[in-house]
């Protein structure tokens, strides 16, 4: 709540992935996504750093640390953050983690965020690029926190967080006690556009560059082989064939209605 | 394969049509099937019974406490008291992946995410998951011990009745759930809308970029209603606020499988067109004639929705 004077430290989870008008491609040796290309902030997670901003000033006291985990010491979209405001980051980057589920994702990010103690713990809901939408929910399980998932709203209330979450009737409110993981839907809040200061200052914030030893975290517990999934296919997907297609000269709605009419929906 | 469990969701006392798709797949794949409900099971045994479960393990009433933590560690007691399902399916859910993603944590096992179509080989479950746009399909399978966790997409499969009887209700225990329990509801809302649901509706027309600005969505819930289908969204729009996420059509939104999808000013990204292009027809209007939506479209119209759809909707008005 804007007014409650009590230092709020939050960490965000920020994924950098391949861009997405870029078209992506499998490895073919692991059929894992190819992430070896310059990487850039996930737009989902835009929504996750512009609400801890807020959270963060309301608070009027508080840091905000980027989390992100990437296979080879990728910072372009840490960078992105930070110049929206974000005070620090901590890259995990580690060779091992080439090919890693979103179960060792979760290990590894929990491994992370338990070195920043963090009163809140916000992440997209899902990324834009493997969208398995599991990982906050098993940070949270990783961290033995509680969590609240499809946040559309949220405010802190004196050690609280008051969530409104999305349910398929509308939406639940949901008030759960700090620390713990809430992972907010696009929508939250509009993404502030990093200034020209934001982007010079963003250079020189602290980035914290941790492999998964200095985590505890073994190389057999992330990586493909850590995953416990076995990919059996690859095939390419039936095609959608192209129908008929018409320029409009003013009469195109009488061609609509002709169609609608042949499958007796109106 | 022996047995499935499928995670079953309810409200107003009716299962979810995820759940009921989810258990007539399931025993197809398996000789036995068994719900698991975060609710009280009695009031659902017969729904359930019907569409194939023998058994339905319910945790009870949940009261304020949210689904994921709750029968993530109802069903992990279960499995280490002895229950031994070959695998748990979720619905692509809220709730679903809240159970999926904590319960993965206390087996130490993946969820296999994305699921389309569930497949039996050499003795495993084989979900398959479209990447890319859905231009290429991968098929992955659990290869640890234990049960394997699958999320499913709705809409994946039909649900049918088998006819059976009502599940035996069995009462699954919340252990203790310490700090992870903590969130508590304490309001619930259910926004207004007339006519159908996005993923059941019959028709859906969606709107996207093109429309220019928020106040034109307007003519894609006219259209809507005019057609007694439902308003969709491209997540270009829903991101920009001009629609709630609960509109959005995509892969980060709902999958929908209409009989008419009416594409009004969507190019036609692959994460949204990997949510509608199992429509029966679709129908695209778009100025740009190269737009990506026109390659899987039925009726492709290269125009301005700002001209198309006004004379549509005024056309349909002098109709009704």
């Amino acid at each position: 709540m804007v007014g409650d004077l009590c230092a709020m430290d939050i960490v965000v989870c920020v994924k950098q992935i391949p861009d997405p008008a870029d078209p992506g491609e499998l490895d073919p040796e692991t059929n894992t996504l190819k992430r070896d290309m310059k990487l850039i902030m996930d737009e989902s997670d835009s929504y996750g750093v512009e609400m801890a901003l807020q959270l963060r000033d309301a608070a009027g006291e508080g840091e905000v640390t980027l989390v992100s985990m990437a296979p080879h010491e990728e910072v372009n979209g840490l960078r992105s953050a930070l110049a929206m405001g974000a005070d620090k980051a901590i890259l995990v980057s580690d060779e091992a983690l080439a090919g890693t589920d979103a179960l060792g994702t979760a290990r590894v990010l929990a491994a992370a965020i338990g070195r920043a103690q963090a009163d809140l713990i916000l992440a997209a809901t899902e990324s834009s690029d493997g969208y398995t939408g599991t990982v906050p929910e098993q940070v949270a399980e990783l961290l033995e926190l509680p969590s609240v998932t499809f946040a559309k709203e949220i405010q802190a209330e004196g050690g609280e967080v008051v969530v409104k979450r999305q349910t398929e009737a509308g939406y639940d409110e949901v008030r759960c006690p700090m620390p713990a993981v809430v992972s907010v839907t696009a929508g939250v809040v509009e993404p502030r556009y990093p200034s020209f200061k934001g982007i010079m200052a963003a250079k020189s914030k602290p980035m914290d560059q941790v492999g998964i030893g200095d985590l505890g975290i073994g190389a057999d517990q992330v990586g493909w082989a850590g995953g416990g999934q076995q990919i059996t296919d690859v095939s390419p997907a039936p095609e959608r064939e192209a129908g008929e297609i018409i320029t409009d000269e003013g009469d195109a709605h009488e061609r609509i209605i002709a169609l609608l009419e042949e499958l007796r929906i109106v | 394969m022996g047995t499935i469990w499928v995670f079953a969701e309810a409200s107003g006392g009716k299962v979810a049509s995820i759940s009921l798709e989810l258990l007539t797949r399931a025993r197809e794949l398996a000789d036995t099937v068994e719900a698991v409900v975060g609710t009280d099971g009695e009031p659902l045994a017969a729904e359930l019974g019907a569409h194939g479960a023998t058994v339905v393990h319910a945790t009870g009433d949940l009261g304020d406490g949210l689904a994921g933590p709750a029968v993530a560690s109802a069903i992990a007691a279960a499995l280490e008291g002895g229950a031994a399902p070959d695998a748990v399916l979720f619905g692509t859910t809220y709730d679903g992946r809240d159970v999926a993603g904590r319960l993965s944590v206390k087996l130490g096992a993946p969820v296999i995410t994305n699921i389309v179509e569930l497949e039996q080989a050499n003795g495993s479950l084989v979900g398959t998951e479209p990447v890319f746009g859905g231009t290429v399909n991968v098929s992955t399978r659990f290869s640890g011990s234990g049960a394997g966790l699958f999320l499913v997409r709705p809409k994946s499969f039909a649900a049918e009745e088998s006819g059976g009887a009502p599940a035996a209700v069995s009462a699954l225990p919340v252990p203790d759930l310490g700090a992870t329990g903590a969130a508590r509801v304490v309001d619930r809302f259910a926004e207004e809308s007339s006519g159908p649901k996005l993923d059941e509706a019959g028709v859906v027309v969606s709107g996207g970029r093109g429309l220019g600005e928020a106040g034109k969505y307007s003519m894609i819930e006219d259209l809507a209603r005019l057609l007694r289908g439902a308003a969709g969204a491209s997540r270009a729009i829903v991101d920009a606020g001009w629609v709630p996420y609960s509109h959005q059509v995509g892969q980060t939104g709902k999958v929908v499988k209409p009989d008419v999808y009416v594409a009004c000013g969507i190019s036609g990204a692959t994460q949204h067109m990997v949510g509608m292009k199992g429509s029966k027809n679709i129908i695209a209007i778009n100025k740009d004639a190269e737009a990506p939506i026109f390659g899987i479209a039925d009726l492709g119209v290269v125009g301005d929705v700002h001209k198309v759809l006004p004379k549509l909707i005024e056309a349909l008005q002098a109709r009704s």
